[in-house]
């Protein structure tokens, strides 16, 4: 299996308190990768980190080496913009765009890339929804607005508007904590199915989820990565005490 | 469980419900009293204005002096042209501004440009057309509809400017960022995303400025002046229903306070309508999607 990105170094900082601190960590290619950790440990400023969200929030910023496919995202007059197209993103609470329809939702990608036609836009946007196992459930009401779906829908749209663009990494914050069981199990089969187009790497607070779905799983702890390894190895036979008391429920 | 507070409790609860009541009261009678002013100058312009009103007043100009009969024709039209042109300045301008400040504006910069906004709306509007008449009729040697223009302009830009951006910043900061994760520019989220999704509560506050810029007098009694005939090149004055109205209403004749006052009456219909189609027709919309 070969790596799709690499991480080494990569500290991050709001103002003085840093976040996140010396991250060494790579995802292998159509895997999933689970970030869990207790409230403030630096799981979510670390993906942020991976797509350079991060530094847009004020005062924040990062520093270290992320290879994407061997280019550095960090390197030298690198845009961000440029490297955000590989790179897709499904935030914690479902966010479509307001006043966009549905279609125009997973369109807005593509279109304000530069793509126009509609022939092809139609069928990425089919393409991309039947990817998030939406298109039967929207393909009559693509012209309804995106936030009249329900709080699923809506995180699906936002997987299928990620997908749209055709990223190699998909990073989810949180993606299932603000939606309720059934849609929560629609996510997570969605994410086992997505794993054959997409490397995703995903925050969760949840244990069970990052044990029922993903392969790699790093356990985070005050900015620090504590341990990682096989998802199955990390719940069974933790290496560091602090994983094993954290993951058998006594603290976080 | 050994109850300490219940009698107290239970006699204050007595006394807080009857407070209660009356506050309620008196909150519905000083709502009430606030529409008073409203509905009776309504009204009053209603009673006034409504009698003068006839075909010759919408499609015929002003009869010259001691001659009965005419209408505003051209003020009507003027008016529409002097808040046309405003609108061209002060719209984009306004909304440039907003965008910056919510987008972009951090740090001393933004709150000096945030502070100045504030100043230039308070500073009084014929104070702003003196400042077009310094600068463009002066020059210009004459009044015009730009001055006009110019001078409303002036006015709706800290409006439109500090609506804007309260509504922009009313938009979560997560639909900015998922713009971004898409690998769009900013610049492209700004405009495409963020304010597409909010147009409608900006349409509301252009309105609302542009309501408030066609009943301004003071400033256009200097730069655009007034107009007797129909308007020509916009570099000539231009005649106006405020300023029309005023021309009228300090005139000695009956029949010119008649038309003063329905002017009036078009000028207060005309600013209704404008606020009544913004909440109804534009509003819902921006709800809805």
């Amino acid at each position: 299996m070969s790596a799709i990105m690499e991480v080494s170094g990569l500290n991050a900082w709001f103002g003085a308190a840093q976040a996140v601190k010396e991250i060494n960590l790579s995802f292998e290619k159509n895997t999933v990768t689970a970030i869990i950790g207790p409230s403030g440990c630096g799981k979510s400023t670390f993906i942020r980190c991976l797509n350079r969200l991060h530094e847009e929030v004020p005062d924040a910023r990062a520093i270290g080496r992320v290879l994407l496919e061997g280019d550095d995202i960090y390197g030298r007059g690198v845009d961000p913009v440029a490297i955000r197209r590989k790179i897709g993103m499904v935030f914690q609470k479902p966010n479509p765009f307001p006043s966009l329809s549905v279609f125009d939702n997973v369109a807005v990608g593509l279109r304000l890339g530069g793509l126009r036609r509609a022939s092809i836009l139609k069928e990425a946007v089919e393409r991309s929804l039947t990817l998030s196992a939406l298109w039967d459930e929207v393909k009559d009401k693509l012209n309804a607005p995106g936030t009249s779906l329900s709080g699923g829908q809506q995180q699906r749209l936002c997987i299928a508007r990620a997908l749209a663009v055709e990223p190699s990494i998909l990073l989810m914050d949180e993606p299932t904590s603000a939606l309720d069981p059934i849609s929560t199990a629609k996510i997570e089969e969605l994410v086992t199915e997505l794993k054959k187009a997409v490397t995703i790497v995903m925050v969760t607070h949840n244990m069970q989820q990052a044990a029922r779905i993903s392969d790699k799983t790093a356990f985070f702890l005050l900015g620090d990565m504590v341990e990682y390894g096989e998802t199955s190895r990390i719940f069974t036979a933790p290496k560091d005490s602090r994983t094993e008391r954290y993951i058998t429920g006594r603290f976080g | 469980m050994k109850r300490h507070f219940a009698d107290y409790l239970f006699r204050s609860y007595r006394k807080r419900k009857a407070v209660n009541s009356t506050m309620y009261l008196v909150l519905i009678v000083a709502t009430l009293i606030a529409l008073v002013p409203l509905f009776s100058i309504f009204g009053y312009v209603l009673a006034q204005g409504a009698p003068a009103l006839n075909k010759s007043f919408f499609l015929e100009l002003p009869k010259p002096v001691g001659e009965a009969g005419g209408g505003m024709a051209n003020a009507i039209l003027g008016t529409v042209t002097l808040v046309f042109l405003a609108s061209l300045l002060g719209v984009p301008w306004g909304i440039a501004t907003g965008l910056y400040l919510s987008e972009y504006g951090r740090g001393r910069l933004a709150s000096v440009v945030r502070f100045c906004a504030d100043m230039l709306a308070s500073i009084p509007s014929i104070i702003i057309g003196l400042f077009v008449y310094a600068l463009v009729v002066m020059t210009m040697k004459r009044f015009s509809a730009l001055a006009g223009g110019l001078a409303l302009g002036i006015l709706m830009i800290p409006t439109v400017a500090r609506s804007s951006e309260e509504m922009l910043k009313l938009v979560p900061q997560h639909i900015r960022e998922a713009g971004l994760a898409l690998g769009l520019p900013r610049w492209k989220v700004t405009l495409m995303i963020v304010l597409k999704g909010i147009r409608g509560p900006i349409v509301t506050g252009v309105m609302l400025s542009v309501a408030r810029a066609s009943g301004e007098t003071a400033p256009l009694l200097f730069t655009a002046f007034n107009n007797r005939f129909w308007q020509g090149r916009l570099d000539q004055p231009i005649s106006s229903l405020p300023v029309q109205i005023y021309t009228y209403a300090i005139s000695p004749y009956d029949d010119w306070h008649r038309q003063a006052w329905a002017g009036a009456l078009i000028l207060v219909l005309l600013v209704f309508a404008m606020n009544l189609i913004t909440r109804v027709v534009l509003a819902p919309k921006a709800r809805k999607s």
